[in-house]
């Protein structure tokens, strides 16, 4: 329980038209301080699912098992108190809000986990100054800022979005939901930073990804590969390699 | 800082519950005998010591109205009003000026501090000697119940040539202009509730800006509904002459009450030869609790004729009180080249209902009009957009523009749209969309994740949409329209 994040025997379910269909069905997953971990898996293993009942999605109905933070029941906080208690999400498929300016949006969001904090709020002078700075080692045009939330932005602008909240957020666990698919060689290295900027002793991620060439970049300390709504197999960063080259395919097999 | 900030942000600090703004005063009231009559209507004039014009005026609206019956179209229930069971006057009772603060009803000045208007604010309203030069931008003309407390800056308007004063004195010491202009924009005998306003209207405001002069202030209004059962009739006439331009606030809070209150305001704007006149509106009168009792019946006419050419006309509106409002702001583009402009932002929760809307009637040539409609239903309420487009055979080159989207809280409100165009110049254009949207989980859970509370999420995401509006305020009431937008939404989702 002293752990930094500690999931166990996590099942969750979803109501679809009417019917019950249980997606997670046991995940246990332990991420100590300081460390990366990554989770790869087939598409429809359930990754964003676990992503989002970390973050407290209503939808998804948790039907055992238990996931603590910093010792504290994830599970019975709503979703802006784990953002507060330091937990974000980097969306697989960003939300647009229409009308709503992204500055006053970002801090909007600083502001409110800064006093749940017990911080200072910013005012609008010191937090451009910050987020300009923060989009600019994100190599973001600087009307980003400017633009309706996600509204209308290209998908690898979505997702340099996702890491300037973040990085502005200041979470001690980021989730990134393949924040990685979709960008260019390039794009690629500069969200691989940016999550690198944040790694501290006292930070923690669970990045989910289908590809080695971000793992290059983040150097992570675990890989874990889901299937049907379970972590079948961990290992260290060489897994990731061999999933590259061989597929899931194999793994899947060898536990089946 | 302006005093308005200041009036604001004390607002903001009284920490009421549901209705913020809800309470009552309760100072010795001069009062009418129940009941509409000729004899209560020749009463309303001696009190406001009215020359004889104005009184036969009144007394021949009374004739129209007791021939007309109240509309029906409208998509809003309401139990039968009963107009004979309400007092149609009502004044604080005079004192003689006062020197200081300190003479001044300590009942007044309690309402003033729930009001959050601060101190010198007061003492202006309350009608005590302003220390010179002490200025302020925006200046007020309080409708306390019906009889305006005080007028405030007139000396700064008075060097600009601006008249901005009380109507019923305006009745007294502007005849002509009165005279010339009461009536012409909106008739007595325009609808039920005008007819019923130009017999009984007890004040409201006048507003003058001669030729060629850019009224130096914004001038703002609130009004309050104070005493029991009393129907508040304002009428508002504002003359903009050729190439003058005025901007003018209207803010609304009204106390608490248990029983329905009507409220059946005329306004009246005329602009000349390349005047511009743009009116804005924070509306937000009680709207009743959550099972839709009490609140204020706001049946309103409000019109304004775009006389010269080039004249601008813009009417801003947030509308997020009422138990019903009836609120229809239109554009009479007559001048050629005249432009008309509509934004609004229509609120409605709980058991509110809202049928709003705007009427853009093309008469001279290239003449343009925007309209722009927001409409927000949470709760069980149900809001209906009605818009009429006309467009008359000599406006050739006339264009109007009109967009109507309805956001949707929750799925047991209702939007409807009903557009109305008619068009009988084939060189018109004439534009329209609408769209109807509701609040995602997904935008929610989005927002909540980086941290916000779900109330802050709803209120940034019905700001968002709401934001072509806004933009249109002036600063000050755009960021109270947020909070008001805020305000009147919680607890409309989770
Ligand atoms: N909101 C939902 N409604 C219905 N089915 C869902 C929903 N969310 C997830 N699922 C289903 O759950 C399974 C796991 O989905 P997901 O967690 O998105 O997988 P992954 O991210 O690993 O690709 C899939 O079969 C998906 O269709
Ligand atoms: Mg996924």
């Amino acid at each position: 329980m002293s752990q930094f994040l500690e999931i166990s025997g996590l099942c969750a379910r979803i109501d679809a038209d009417g019917q019950e269909k249980q997606i997670l069905r046991g995940v246990d997953l332990s991420i100590p301080p300081g460390e990366v971990h990554v989770i790869m898996g087939p598409n429809g293993s359930g990754k964003s699912t676990l992503s989002y009942v970390l973050a407290g999605r209503e939808d998804y109905e948790v039907t055992a098992g238990t996931a603590t933070f910093h010792g504290q029941d994830l599970l019975a906080m709503e979703p802006e108190e784990r953002a507060a208690a330091g937990l974000f999400l980097a969306f697989q498929s960003p939300i647009e809000l229409p009308g709503v300016n992204n500055a006053n949006f970002l801090r909007t969001a600083v502001n409110a986990v800064r006093r749940a904090r017990g911080q200072d709020e910013l005012d609008a002078v010191a937090f451009l100054k910050m987020a300009r700075e923060a989009a600019k080692a994100l190599s973001m045009a600087p009307d980003m800022l400017k633009r309706n939330v996600n509204v209308g932005f290209s998908g690898g602008e979505k997702k340099r979005n996702e890491v300037l909240q973040m990085t502005l957020l200041q979470p001690t666990f980021a989730i990134l939901d393949e924040t990685d698919s979709g960008l260019d060689v390039d794009a690629l290295r500069i969200v691989a930073e940016g999550v690198n900027r944040l790694r501290a002793p006292t930070f923690s991620a669970l990045v989910i990804t289908h590809h080695q060439k971000l793992l290059d970049y983040l150097v992570p300390d675990r890989i874990h590969v889901m299937a049907r709504g379970r972590i079948i197999l961990s290992g260290g960063p060489e897994l990731a390699r061999q999933i590259d080259q061989e597929g899931y395919t194999k793994f899947l097999a060898e536990v089946a | 800082m302006p005093a308005v900030t200041q009036t604001r942000e004390a607002v903001e600090k009284l920490g009421q519950s549901t209705y913020k703004w809800g309470f009552e005063t309760d100072i010795e009231m001069d009062m009418a005998p129940k009941g509409l009559n000729e004899d209560i209507i020749r009463l309303i004039s001696s009190r406001k010591e009215e020359p004889e014009w104005m009184l036969e005026w009144r007394l021949a609206a009374y004739k129209t109205w007791q021939a007309m019956t109240e509309p029906k179209w409208a998509k809003v229930a309401y139990p039968p009003i009963d107009y004979q069971d309400a007092h149609y006057y009502a004044a604080p009772r005079k004192k003689p000026g006062p020197k200081s603060l300190d003479e001044v009803d300590p009942e007044l000045l309690r309402t003033y501090e729930k009001l959050g208007i601060p101190l010198h604010e007061q003492a202006l309203l309350a009608g005590v000697e302003v220390p010179e030069g002490e200025r302020m931008p925006v200046a007020v003309d309080a409708v306390f119940d019906s009889v305006s407390v005080a007028t405030t800056f007139r000396k700064t308007l008075e060097e600009a040539g601006v008249i901005f004063c009380p109507i019923s004195e305006a009745v007294k010491e502007h005849p002509d202009l009165v005279r010339k202009y009461l009536g012409t924009v909106v008739p007595a005998g325009d609808n039920f509730f005008s007819a019923l306003n130009s017999a009984v209207f007890t004040d409201g405001s006048f507003v003058y800006v001669p030729k060629g002069v850019r009224c130096p202030m914004e001038l703002s209004t609130y009004f309050r509904i104070n005493a029991k059962n009393t129907g508040q009739f304002e009428r508002t006439l504002i003359v903009v002459e050729e190439g003058a331009s005025v901007s003018y606030l209207e803010g609304c809070t009204a106390p608490m009450r248990d029983e329905n209150q009507l409220h059946a305001a005329v306004v009246e704007l005329v602009a000349m030869d390349d005047a511009s006149i743009k009116y804005s509106t924070v509306q937000n009168w009680y709207p009743g609790d959550e099972n839709g009792r009490g609140g204020i019946y706001n049946f309103v006419t409000k019109r304004g004729a775009c006389r010269g050419a080039r004249s601008k006309i813009s009417w801003t509106q947030v509308e997020t009180g009422s138990a019903i409002t009836w609120k229809y702001p239109s554009c009479i583009l007559q001048g050629e080249g005249s432009v008309g402009e509509f934004y609004s932002v229509a609120v409605t929760n709980n058991h509110q209902q809202a049928d709003t809307g705007t009427k853009m009637i093309h008469l001279g040539r290239n003449t343009r009009s925007t309209i722009i409609a927001k409409t927000i239903s949470a709760g069980r309420s149900d809001s209906t957009y009605r818009g009429l487009v006309r467009v008359q055979p000599k406006a050739s080159g006339a264009r109007n523009f009109t967009q109507c989207d309805s956001l949707l809280i929750g799925d047991q409100c209702g939007a409807h749209t009903v557009p109305y165009i008619e068009s009988r110049n084939m060189n018109a254009r004439i534009e329209h969309e609408a769209t109807t949207s509701k609040i995602s989980e997904d935008q929610l859970f989005y927002c909540r994740q980086r941290g916000l509370s779900e109330e802050d999420a709803v209120g940034l995401i019905v700001n968002g949409f709401c934001r072509d509006v806004l933009k249109e305020l002036p600063m000050e009431f755009a960021v109270e329209a947020q909070k008001l937008l805020q305000i009147s939404l919680e607890g409309s989702v989770g």
